[in-house]
């Protein structure tokens, strides 16, 4: 459930102008029931969603040029609509590059990253955030590292360690890369929330006779959740659209990522644009599936709304 | 200072950290030291490193081309992080306290997906559907211009030196302002509307309320988002590397873009690696500050 209509109904209006301060109070704090908008509320909703419009108008225009044909595109540009569906564009590049063989493969890195990465981001938090390890700034400043460093650092010197080691060239080099780098933001993050945890919950649950272990999954975790839930929704989109690791240590076709061989595609000449448009569309189509999915997790909380 | 719980020591949660900071060995703290060594040598990627002291970094102290691309560096900051962070806090506030109180919450979920949206374009789909609207020919913006009678103003957009960085800085806000907004909406869930209500009873308009009561609260995520902007911001790569690979001249070059090209392009490998090495020290020191700044101010707040 939203909770913005749980809440008992605080007045929060934007004033617009001086005229409404005279307003009485109560006039405007109907409980339960419909609030009074006032023509300031509609100006501000009206800019809010004028704003959306132009950051979607990019989408808009991937989606439109998808069901072109090459013929039409010439004809009329990027910006009229379709004058007839055509969807060879998306089973040509569907066909081409094996689709549901490199969806496989960005799912399966993306949601291994993801689940991993927050368990090791918990582990850290619980002894930065909880436990206080003395030196605790260090460490995380040590652990930012994987997030500081910029990534073409890492290339030559893994290329040669996961060679050694006979995982070059296997998704599960780009899964613990990815890991060490998207925790370091989840240890970050989940340190400085808790670092700010209810004192008395831990309490209790010590005077309850539980050990560090147990408190952290049956009381850390459970109140968390919000938080990292948001952080599984992070990691995975973050994961799924990197592009220069995967690109050098998945050279052969079958271990490819969607992104990877969109870009590899791009350097065809064989690629009309818009076949391009549609593996744009076809590229895109997964994360947005998956955020709308799991926004409403995003509406819960990002530090523990629980806790309260 | 003690742990949270009580009864158990700081040390025993040394544990919990070991297999995050072996992971961590491994794949960042091994590649950095190599990273660091290399910097001293001459190194093409085939022959064995040669040992060459300090000539590289005698180099980049000289070299416009990476004081350029700090000077870029910059602009990558206005681009992605004051305005995102002030823009976003500003944006949040409004879907959460207004649209979402008075025109329902679904409304504002949805226009914050909208928001979200460019977050979750991999960098790659991003550069054709930007090439198709700034291009010179039959691109998007420009026959708009034309449309409306402003046919004059029609560019080059990233193809010429004068608009090439501006265009990139307003790619980049559209890019990065969903971030701020999904993490300020859900930090603000947990103010108190009996303190706004409190608040405004006092006669305090919208922005003292939303500075004094805000702000203050959901200051954690501001330094997050803040602090990880900023080092995003400063390593940028892949919209350069797509858009303009640092072009025309060098006027969109950025660090991490200059040190990839003299990575793999030049071949250069030891000058790549001074470069990256640079960035990195400057990285890490602008999250040092930033970080012992969160320090400080958590300490006070829990001896008030």
């Amino acid at each position: 459930m939203s909770q913005a209509t749980t809440h008992p109904a605080p007045d929060v209006t934007l004033r617009g102008g001086a005229s409404q301060k005279q307003r009485p109070l109560r006039a405007t704090r109907g409980r339960g029931g419909m609030k009074r908008k006032t023509a300031g509320d509609w100006g501000i909703l009206l800019v809010a969603v004028l704003i959306g419009l132009l950051i979607a108008v990019p989408f808009l225009m991937i989606l439109i040029n998808s069901f072109k044909s090459p013929a039409d595109y010439n004809a009329t540009g990027p910006l009229t609509l379709p004058s007839e569906l055509y969807f060879d564009g998306m089973t040509a590049f569907w066909e081409r590059v094996n689709f549901p063989e490199k969806l496989w493969n960005s799912f399966f890195i993306s949601s291994v990253v993801a689940i991993l990465a927050v368990v090791i981001s918990m582990l850290n938090a619980f002894a930065l955030g909880i436990g206080r390890v003395r030196g605790r700034t260090w460490i995380v400043v040590l652990i930012l590292l994987a997030n500081m460093l910029p990534q073409e650092v890492l290339l030559y010197p893994l290329y040669f360690m996961f060679k050694q080691v006979g995982l070059y060239d296997n998704q599960w080099a780009v899964i613990i890369i990815f890991v060490v780098i998207q925790s370091a933001f989840g240890t970050y993050l989940l340190a400085s929330v808790y670092g700010t945890f209810p004192k008395e919950i831990l309490e209790a649950a010590s005077i309850d006779g539980a050990n560090r272990w147990t408190i952290l999954w049956r009381v850390v975790f459970p109140i968390s959740r919000p938080t990292l839930s948001v952080l599984v929704i992070f990691f995975f989109i973050w994961t799924w659209n990197e592009f220069l690791i995967p690109l050098t240590f998945l050279v052969s076709n079958a271990t490819q990522t969607v992104p990877v061989s969109i870009a590899v595609l791009q350097g065809d000449r064989l690629m009309d644009v818009t076949t391009t448009s549609a593996s744009a569309l076809l590229g895109l189509l997964p994360t947005l599936i998956f955020f709308l999915i799991f926004q409403r997790t995003l509406t819960r909380g990002i530090t523990a709304g629980a806790v309260k | 200072m003690q742990s949270l719980i009580p009864g158990s020591s700081r040390n025993a949660f040394w544990l919990y950290l070991v297999p995050g900071l072996v992971l961590l060995t491994i794949i960042i703290l091994i590649p950095l030291v190599w990273n660091i060594y290399l910097t001293f040598t001459d190194y093409r990627g085939i022959k064995p490193p040669e040992w060459t002291g300090l000539d590289n970094w005698i180099k980049l102290a000289g070299d416009t081309t990476f004081w350029t691309s700090f000077g870029n560096s910059i602009a990558m900051i206005l681009a992605m992080v004051v305005v995102p962070t002030l823009l976003g806090l500003v944006l949040a506030a409004m879907l959460f306290d207004l649209i979402g109180k008075k025109f329902g919450a679904k409304l504002a979920s949805f226009l914050r997906a909208t928001y979200y949206l460019p977050q979750i374009l991999p960098a790659v789909i991003a550069a054709i559907v930007i090439g198709w609207i700034l291009r010179p020919q039959n691109g998007a913006l420009n026959q708009v211009l034309e449309g409306v009678g402003l046919g004059g103003l029609a560019h080059n957009w990233l193809g010429s030196p004068d608009t090439a960085l501006i265009s990139i800085m307003v790619i980049m806000i559209w890019v990065q302002l969903g971030y701020p907004i999904v993490i300020f909406m859900a930090a603000l869930q947990r103010v108190d509307p009996a303190l706004y209500e409190a608040a405004e009873l006092d006669g305090a308009n919208w922005f003292q309320r939303f500075r004094a009561i805000t702000v203050t609260i959901i200051r954690p995520e501001i330094f997050v988002v803040t602090l990880t902007c900023t080092i995003a911001a400063l390593k940028v790569f892949g919209p350069i590397y797509t858009l303009t690979g640092g072009g025309p001249g060098t006027s969109t070059i950025v660090p991490a873009y200059y040190a990839y090209s003299e990575f793999f392009q030049s071949q250069q490998v030891g000058y790549g690696a001074t470069i990256a090495t640079a960035l990195t020290v400057v990285i890490a020191i602008v999250s040092i500050v930033f970080i012992m700044a969160q320090t400080r101010l958590e300490r006070q707040d829990e001896e008030v």
